[in-house]
């Protein structure tokens, strides 16, 4: 396509119409006119957002839940089920206060084997990585002081090299081999032994480092809680499935 | 009055206008979202439906929208089936949602759509403007899907998810970064105008042929 062509498109569209533009032109419309088109346009746009919405809440929430609840079983190797804990008054609590909006109170999520003994728990936690804050789940056992397993839950991190930090498995599977915490990022091929030693990622260091980061940040936040004591065994009745 | 045929409308936006390739129109999604063939569908059919039910909607009440307000109608049309896009794909299509993230609330601006409700749904029918929505509508489609098969290509050695290259392939990063979209579209520009140089030059050297054969 010329330029040419192109101009001469444009006007054949503006000769075309010309005559639709002239008519308003010559009538002014009222003020109440604008404003009442307005406002019947908005409403009936409200309106059509409302009943989408009503929809597809129900689904966009089960699917959020969903994917939570299948989170919590990856990071909670052996899981039968989980209850969720909330953090109510610096103690923990299964229920929340009457009238209390759920999504105000920190959780973790204690995961109990099929004898109902404590299994491990698992929390959630996000803090700002190299692009965008990094979300991620992680399971942990409070008796041995032990790391279960850990998903990364939100990440915008560079494709092909922050993305590591969730499509590298040699990585990812060493939170899953049990180091103990806190945990201690590594260059790789430099690790002392230690059991606490993560090999970071050559080419998303920052990711990876900040990774272990969040995990050792948020057992420092939730350790005089878990001290506090975490029921051993399951409450009846009050079960996730 | 009517300068084009049914048939026109319909093909105009999907190669001799196209949009993003040869208008140069929506190319924040062109450039932001293509870094993946599952993402460029994704957001060619979030921007398909948009176009489609603005273009009826607008073409159908635009002798109720007074000349005065008619951008405002417009954006708010525009905005009220973005949104129903937004919920739609979150419910429907949690993952692809999750990629394409703010820019399918960004389709609202994508000066394409508006675009053509201005030059042409409040000018036509409603069977020419959804004709004209449907042809932008695969141009749209045309074009980030090849900008996403290249991308994707040569980013990750895949298309569509599927591993093209085996194992020993080295993925080219900069093709899903950022820059990696500006040069695949600098280099499908330059190709198109290549070719379009060189079907100019055609008729050129046939004309002097025959001038030639007179002589």
């Amino acid at each position: 396509m010329t330029e040419e062509n192109k101009n001469s498109d444009i006007q054949a569209e503006n000769q075309t119409t010309a005559p639709v533009q002239e008519v308003p032109a010559e009538k002014p419309v009222s003020t109440f006119r604008l404003i009442a088109t307005l406002a019947v346009a908005g409403t009936l746009a409200g309106l059509l957002i409302v009943l989408v919405n009503q929809h597809t809440k129900p689904l966009i929430d089960a699917y959020k839940a969903e994917q939570l609840q299948k989170a919590v079983y990856e990071v909670l190797p052996d899981t039968d089920h989980y209850n969720t804990y909330y953090l109510v008054d610096s103690s923990l609590s299964l229920t929340l206060p009457e009238g209390a909006k759920e999504s105000e109170y920190k959780r973790i999520y204690v995961g109990y084997n099929a004898d109902k003994q404590l299994n491990g728990v698992a929390m959630s936690r996000g803090e700002s990585g190299f692009q965008d804050v990094i979300m991620i789940i992680f399971g942990f056992n409070p008796n041995t002081g032990k790391l279960m397993g850990m998903k990364v839950l939100d990440s915008k991190e560079t494709p092909g090299l922050g993305d590591k930090i969730f499509k590298d498995m040699d990585y990812v599977n060493q939170f899953f081999a049990g180091p103990s915490t806190p945990l201690i990022p590594t260059k790789p091929g430099t690790g002392k032994g230690m059991p606490g030693e993560i090999d970071t990622i050559t080419g998303a260091t920052i990711s990876s480092k900040k990774l272990i980061e969040i995990i050792n940040h948020a057992l420092e936040e939730w350790q005089p809680y878990l001290d506090h004591g975490i029921p051993q065994t399951s409450a009846d009745g009050e079960v996730n499935p | 009055m009517r300068k084009t045929t049914s048939s026109q409308d319909f093909i105009r936006g999907i190669w001799n206008e196209n949009p993003v390739l040869i208008q140069m129109l929506g190319l924040c999604p062109a450039l932001a979202v293509t870094n993946s063939v599952a993402n460029a569908l994704a957001m060619s059919a979030a921007t398909f439906f948009v176009i489609c039910c603005s273009s009826v909607l607008i073409s159908t009440c635009k002798r109720f929208i007074p000349n005065e307000v008619r951008i405002s109608a417009y954006i708010l049309v525009i905005a009220t089936f973005v949104t129903l896009a937004d919920m739609m794909l979150q419910a429907y299509a949690p993952v692809q949602h999750k990629e394409l993230g703010a820019f399918i609330a960004l389709i609202v601006v994508n000066c394409m759509i508006l675009g053509r409700q201005e030059a042409f749904s409040a000018k036509n029918n409603v069977y020419r403007s959804l004709l004209d929505a449907i042809g932008t509508g695969i141009g749209f489609t045309i074009a980030l899907v090849m900008m996403g098969g290249f991308r994707e290509m040569l980013g990750t050695g895949s298309f569509l998810g599927y591993s093209l290259f085996g194992p020993n392939f080295e993925p080219w990063v900069i093709m899903v970064l950022p820059a990696g979209g500006f040069l695949t579209l600098g280099f499908i520009l330059l190709a198109m105008g290549f070719f379009e140089q060189r079907k100019k030059a055609k008729p050129t050297k046939t004309e002097t042929e025959a001038v030639e054969a007179s002589s």
